[in-house]
């Protein structure tokens, strides 16, 4: 317990000195994270909007597929990213192992099936209360998908808050793809990973409070621009 | 809508190329694969801002498990390897994955454990004694289990004890899989013994009541080798620069940023590159 | 005008080449039928609708109307029968052509305009000047920039309304569209579709209201259990009805 109070303090002392490694620590997650969210959603929602709007033999069995790939080990997709960056794997003359851009490519693949099953999800309950006046309209797919992302684009924040959560706080993925090379490839949780290693609990609890300020950060911020669309029906 | 999701995507590509360019941009860089140890201790943070103020080259470490890192090598993915595995080593040289061995440094392996020291080997000098009086003692002892030049280490003395502890893996003796670091948590955690390199130990933070028990047998002694990958298997590396990094540790210039790296007032490494 | 004639209508081996004189509005069904489950929801339905009139489909509860609106509009496919617009067979081009309002307006989560703006750019039309048009017409400029889920029941329902005429329909299908409005709002949604019908949309207005059906209909379709039990001018509906399911209708007796 002494760790912890040690923790609080040391976080506190870290953030207010604007520790220029830390700064750099932070901004890195960040970056990676929030690209891997973009990539992703740039996939995934139309993928979860396709899903949630289209039916076609063998959709039962891509949602079971999607579903369970929301359970996807980080380990396991870095151990997979790695075979194929490696300099031995197809990939590997693109040189992006141990790059902030491998990093991106393992979230990329941890979060686009969170994405995709909570997005059709969303959805596919707004295309229930749609369907009737878009099919009135004679809506082609392309045009009913368009105006469900953008009418369901408050919920979806929400769904794109739940991916980010799940990249920024891995570390079984970016270890092993990103190497936590300092300067260049160590984010939050592969420095908490380190510090521990290194029996510093202190500092790597102090860091795990500062990722913890970043999650309620951006949380907060997505929730006080949902508060606003409440406020304006939009959601 | 189109629009917007046309402006989402540039940026994404935008800041998906700045990412992937960083590591394009900086030119002047290696990836040298290496042991928790090394980096854990902070070693290299006390010598590499030397040979980049002296070279302009930025290393990039990757810490692993020696056995991981000769691996990751093998497959290319590193210029340099630093580990301490002699035997391993050589193989890796000898199947044409490396161009040459090289001793670096060493430093020594200790055993710590609880003040209460069941298996009563506090004061030892005799890390193979230590080790049997472990087995009968039925003391917990945690290892790394993770095929690193520590863990080869520790297998040889068990081997050398007469004990195959693996038949009592899961009761007195813990394998944890994990580097030094997180091994060191959790042998402190449970009370059990650990064989720990000393520079890790003198660096690690979270040592509890913990102390050395057994040090200075010759049988603990840790040689670091470093090895260029070799560019005719590997087109990728960077022949030069990871020549240039292995020339300046052999220097005398390296040799002595490797002396002076002092932690509590203990040396941690012993360069002995050129003996 | 055609008064229910069960078995009338044999479709004739030339009735593509005669029909194709017929307006786009013109409607004639044969032998409508939904089965959903074995339950018959709609039997049978024979009906010809003159292009011009306002006709206002009445009925208790369950019998039908909304159902049937929704076989003409395309929205459910019949078990069987035919559904003719103009003397041809519905598809996606007929139903371009139409606009339907559903008795819980569905309006998009944007502002006012962008819900009419939607449906504008959905049909490729010219936007700008036709959309300032329809937010006059109807009522909402001064409200353009809301958000249409802010604006309360009534308003919700016109602008579906003015969302429906932005397309310049020749058919105007309503499903209850005034149910559960204020006396004010009934009477808006009431101008607005006498304003469409009087610029010559053919208009299906389905309503269980006496009052509004004597306010707004040409012609009366009365639905019971499914069944079409009476197809007759209004006036002659509400004076001497024929079938003993819409006298009791029209005395109240028959409420389910």
């Amino acid at each position: 317990m002494q760790d912890l109070g040690e923790a609080f303090s040391l976080a506190f002392g870290l953030v207010l000195a604007g520790d220029g490694d830390l700064m750099e620590i932070i901004l890195l997650s960040l970056q990676v994270s929030l690209t891997a969210i973009a990539i992703a959603a740039l996939l995934a929602l139309p993928l979860g909007a396709l899903l949630a709007v289209a039916r076609f033999p063998g959709r039962g069995a891509i949602l079971v597929l999607v579903n369970a790939l929301m359970g996807l080990p980080p380990v396991v997709v870095g151990l997979v990213v790695y075979v194929f960056l490696s300099r031995a794997g197809p990939l590997g003359w693109m040189g992006l192992l141990y790059t902030p851009t491998a990093m991106i490519i393992a979230q990329v693949i941890l979060v686009a099936p969170i994405i995709a099953a909570l997005s059709r999800q969303v959805l596919e309950d707004l295309h229930g209360e749609y369907a009737e006046q878009f099919q009135s309209l004679c809506l082609r797919r392309h045009q009913i998908i368009g105006a469900l992302l953008w009418d369901g684009r408050y919920s979806l924040l929400t769904v794109l808050l739940a991916g980010f959560g799940r990249a920024v706080a891995e570390v079984g993925a970016v270890i092993i793809v990103g190497g936590n090379i300092d300067h260049l490839t160590r984010v939050m949780t592969t420095a908490i990973a380190l510090e521990t290693s290194k029996g510093d609990l202190a500092l790597a609890l102090a860091l795990g409070i500062v990722l913890l300020a970043i999650a309620l950060t951006v949380n907060g911020l997505v929730m006080a621009l949902r508060a606003t669309a409440y406020r304006n029906a939009y959601a | 809508m189109n629009k917007r999701l046309l402006a989402l995507f540039s940026l994404a590509s935008a800041v998906l190329f700045l990412g992937g360019g960083l590591a394009l941009a900086d030119d002047k860089s290696i990836i040298v694969q290496s042991t928790t140890s090394t980096k854990n201790s902070g070693l290299y943070d006390h010598i590499l801002p030397q040979f980049k103020e002296q070279s302009g080259i930025t290393v990039h470490v990757v810490a692993v498990g020696t056995g991981q890192a000769i691996k990751n090598a093998g497959n290319c993915d590193g210029d340099v390897l630093l580990v301490h595995a002699k035997p391993a080593e050589e193989t890796f040289v000898a199947e044409g994955h490396g161009v040459a061995r090289h001793d670096l440094m060493y430093n020594d392996f200790v055993i710590v454990g609880p003040p209460t020291d069941l298996a009563g080997i506090a004061g030892g000098t005799s890390a193979v004694e230590s080790f049997k009086s472990v087995a009968d003692s039925g003391a917990l002892f945690a290892s790394r289990g993770d095929d690193s030049g520590t863990h080869k280490k520790e297998k040889a003395l068990w081997a050398e004890a007469g004990v195959d502890p693996s038949a009592s893996s899961g009761q007195w003796y813990r394998e944890t899989g994990s580097g030094m670091g997180a091994t060191l948590n959790v042998g402190v955690g449970m009370g059990a013994y650990v064989m720990s390199d000393r520079a890790t130990w003198i660096a690690f933070k979270n040592k509890g009541d913990f102390g050395i028990v057994v040090e200075g047998d010759e049988a603990l002694f840790n040689q670091y080798g470093v090895i260029l990958v070799n560019p005719e298997k590997c087109p990728n590396v960077k022949a030069d620069l990871g020549q240039q990094f292995i020339d300046w540790l052999l220097s005398d210039e390296g040799q002595e940023a490797i002396r002076s790296y002092v932690v509590d007032g203990q040396q941690l490494f012993f360069p002995n590159g050129n003996s | 005008m055609l008064e229910r004639t069960p078995h009338a209508f044999v479709p004739s081996a030339d009735g593509g080449r005669s029909s194709a004189g017929l307006a786009s509005n013109h409607l004639k069904v044969t032998g409508l039928t939904l089965e959903v489950d074995g339950k018959r929801l709609v039997n049978d339905v024979n009906l010809e609708l003159a292009p011009a009139s306002f006709t206002v489909v009445m009925g208790p509860n369950g019998a039908g109307k909304s159902l049937l609106l929704r076989l003409l509009h395309g929205l459910v496919a019949p078990t069987s029968g035919e559904i003719h617009w103009g003397g041809r067979p519905l598809d996606d081009g007929l139903r371009k052509r139409q606009a339907m309002v559903f008795q819980r307006p569905v309006l998009l989560r944007r502002s006012v305009a962008a819900n009419i703006d939607f449906v504008l750019k959905g049909s490729g039309r010219a936007r700008r000047q036709r959309l300032q048009e329809i937010l006059e017409r109807t009522g909402f400029l001064a409200q353009a920039k809301q958000p249409a889920r802010s604006l309360s029941g009534g308003e919700q329902q016109r602008l579906a309304l003015a969302r429906a005429l932005a397309l310049e329909p020749e058919i105007l299908l309503l499903d209850e569209p005034s149910a559960s409005l204020d006396p004010a709002a009934v009477a808006a949604i009431e101008e607005i579709v006498r304003g469409a019908h009087a610029q010559g949309a053919k208009v299906i207005f389905v309503t269980h209201d006496l009052g509004q059906a004597k306010r707004l209909a040409d012609d009366i379709v009365f639905m019971h259990g499914g069944f079409l039990e009476e197809f007759a001018p209004a006036e002659q509906f509400f004076s001497k009805p024929r079938t003993e399911a819409a006298r009791a209708f029209l005395d109240g007796r028959l409420t389910y």
